[in-house]
């Protein structure tokens, strides 16, 4: 704690590095995530080699893949953005895929009936529907990135694991207490966020906690 | 108002041994209520779905208003035709207005427009706007989420409604008051519509005409008191349950069996009853005052007469049907 306070710059600095790993693997992430949803949900077949294949994936632990990942991407960043895109992919992928499958099959059937194009039945229909079961995906994700962004301080990627490792090599007590607390808030306040996303984007629920 | 013409139209499913649908040709009158009768897979739903063009038929055209429907824009052509389905359909994520509005917002109406509209047909299926446009379709129940169904399909003012089993999943009574409310709308609004059921009573209520189904094919298609007094066949004697004699009287009108006023006649002491009142109440009535015969009222004046032997016929015609 006395760390966070006599030190807030560094620790910015460092929070700074955190949240930019964190936002362009999940930017990636998503990215990469609708299209292949999308894949998966148009050619059936393919969800048990993709969803399998990610599955797979995220098994392997953080360490090892980063590792894995270092001859190809150097000993930098960006072998962690890729290692925490390619971690996050199962969740959004199966998020997004269940979600679309499981949208009332009646609902999309109105659609077509009422003479919605494709682009307004996924715009006006699918979107809104899928959306609080792609941001419940996003809200893990994001916490798991977080978590994988504090190993990349041992990858030379900066991050508010930073202050963990240097902490544990200079027997900084201070550091590792400053360090585990600011992942901690981190995390936190990024799941808060993201929850009150999929609450706003869900207005038909909101009615029913309301009363 | 639209009028509907099914010209020799199949569909065989890919895959299928037989055709879904087979080599269907009939015309459906403008204003008039249509019910697709017939048993599960006999091919009515895959009929329906051939008018907005959400299947194509194999063979044979189907002409809305004289116009080739292959003519029009698909999306066009279905943001014309109402369309109702049985689990209603209604988008979750959206309130009762916005639901209503779909149509409209696609039609691209001006916003006041769209807004007097969604009051008026709210209005128009008995849910006070006041009280149910900004509720979600959760928050209501089976028959307010149809009546929901039933203005959305109304809001672009189509000529033409599509209806599948919309009260299939809707408990007796307020089946029965949905029905009541088809029947007011009808005489309000005078749309063409095509409803498919395989509630037997509910064609018989509902309907002008019923389009008996089976094996993809058209049986017999008639109104209802010809289809229960001359049905084709075995299939359809026993699908209109023809043989349960109360039943039926209770499904036919008083009109369809009396005789016309005698020329000498003065209104003596018979009872009287209106003439779209059921052979089953005519019968109840006749049993309990002992009256040889009713007078038939329509609006308040006589207009018939009505015995005990008019009744018995309607019943003899049908016992001569095929076994
Ligand atoms: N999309 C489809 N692909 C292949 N076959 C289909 C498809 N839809 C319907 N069928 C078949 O076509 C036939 C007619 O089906 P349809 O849905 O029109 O019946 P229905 O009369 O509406 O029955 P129900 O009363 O059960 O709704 C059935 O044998 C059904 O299995
Ligand atoms: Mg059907």
């Amino acid at each position: 704690m006395s760390y966070l306070i006599s030190h807030p710059g560094d620790v910015l600095t460092l929070l700074l590095q955190h949240l930019r790993m964190t936002g362009i693997a999940l930017g990636v992430a998503i990215a990469l995530s609708v299209p292949l949803a999308l894949l998966v949900t148009r050619l059936r077949w393919l969800a048990v080699p993709v969803l399998g294949g990610l599955g797979v994936l995220y098994t392997i632990p953080s360490l090892a893949l980063i590792i894995f990942l270092v001859p190809l991407f150097g000993l930098n960043a960006t072998s962690v953005i890729v290692a925490m895109v390619l971690y996050t992919q199962v969740i959004l992928v199966r998020n997004l895929t269940v979600g679309l499958a499981g949208i009332n099959p009646a609902v999309l059937e109105a659609a077509r009936g009422m003479g919605m194009t494709v682009a307004q039945r996924w715009w006006r229909v699918q979107v809104p529907l899928v959306l609080p079961v792609f941001l419940a995906g996003v809200r893990i994700a994001a916490v798991v990135a977080i978590a994988i962004a504090t190993i990349g301080a041992k990858f030379n990627a900066g991050g508010l694991g930073k202050l963990l490792f240097d902490g544990i090599q200079t027997n900084r007590y201070d550091k590792i207490v400053a360090g585990s607390m600011a992942v901690a808030a981190l995390a936190l306040t990024i799941n808060g966020l993201l929850l009150a996303l999929e609450y706003y984007a869900q207005p038909q629920r909101r009615w029913q906690k309301e009363t | 108002m639209s009028t509907l013409q099914f010209e020799d139209v199949s569909l065989r499913f890919a895959g299928g041994e037989r055709p879904a649908v087979n080599r269907v040709t009939c015309q459906v009158n403008s204003g008039e209520i249509v019910v697709i009768l017939g048993p599960s897979g006999c091919g009515k739903t895959t009929l329906l779905k051939m008018v907005n063009r959400l299947y194509e038929p194999t063979e044979g055209a189907i002409f809305l208003d004289g116009v080739n429907i292959r003519q029009r824009a698909a999306t066009q052509l279905r943001q014309q035709i109402g369309y109702v389905i049985q689990q209603s359909g209604l988008f979750p994520h959206m309130t009762v207005a916005d639901n209503v509005a779909v149509v409209p917002r696609l039609l691209g109406w001006p916003k006041p427009q769209i807004q007097a509209r969604i009051d008026e047909l709210l209005a128009l299926v008995r849910l006070p706007p006041g009280e149910f446009r900004d509720r979600y379709p959760a928050q209501l129940s089976g028959g307010q989420q149809q009546r929901v169904g039933i203005a959305r399909a109304l809001a672009g003012n189509p000529g033409i409604m599509l209806m599948d089993e919309p009260f299939g999943a809707i408990d007796a009574i307020t089946r029965t008051a949905l029905q009541d409310e088809i029947l007011r709308l009808q005489g309000q609004l005078k749309k063409t519509i095509l409803f498919v059921s395989h509630d037997v009573e509910e064609a018989l209520r509902l309907a002008d005409r019923i389009l008996v189904m089976r094996l993809g094919e058209v049986v017999q298609f008639d109104t209802p008191f010809n289809l229960l007094t001359q049905p084709a066949d075995d299939f359809v004697y026993t699908l209109l349950g023809a043989d349960d004699m109360v039943r039926q009287l209770g499904l036919l009108r008083v009109a369809s069996a009396m005789m016309a006023l005698p020329p000498n006649y003065s209104n003596g002491h018979n009872p009287t009853l209106s003439h779209c009142d059921s052979l089953r109440d005519a019968l109840s009535l006749i049993l309990r005052t002992g009256a040889p015969a009713l007078t038939v009222l329509k609006e308040g004046d006589p207009v018939g007469l009505l015995t005990l032997d008019h009744i018995r016929q309607s019943a003899v015609v049908r016992e001569g049907s095929p076994q």
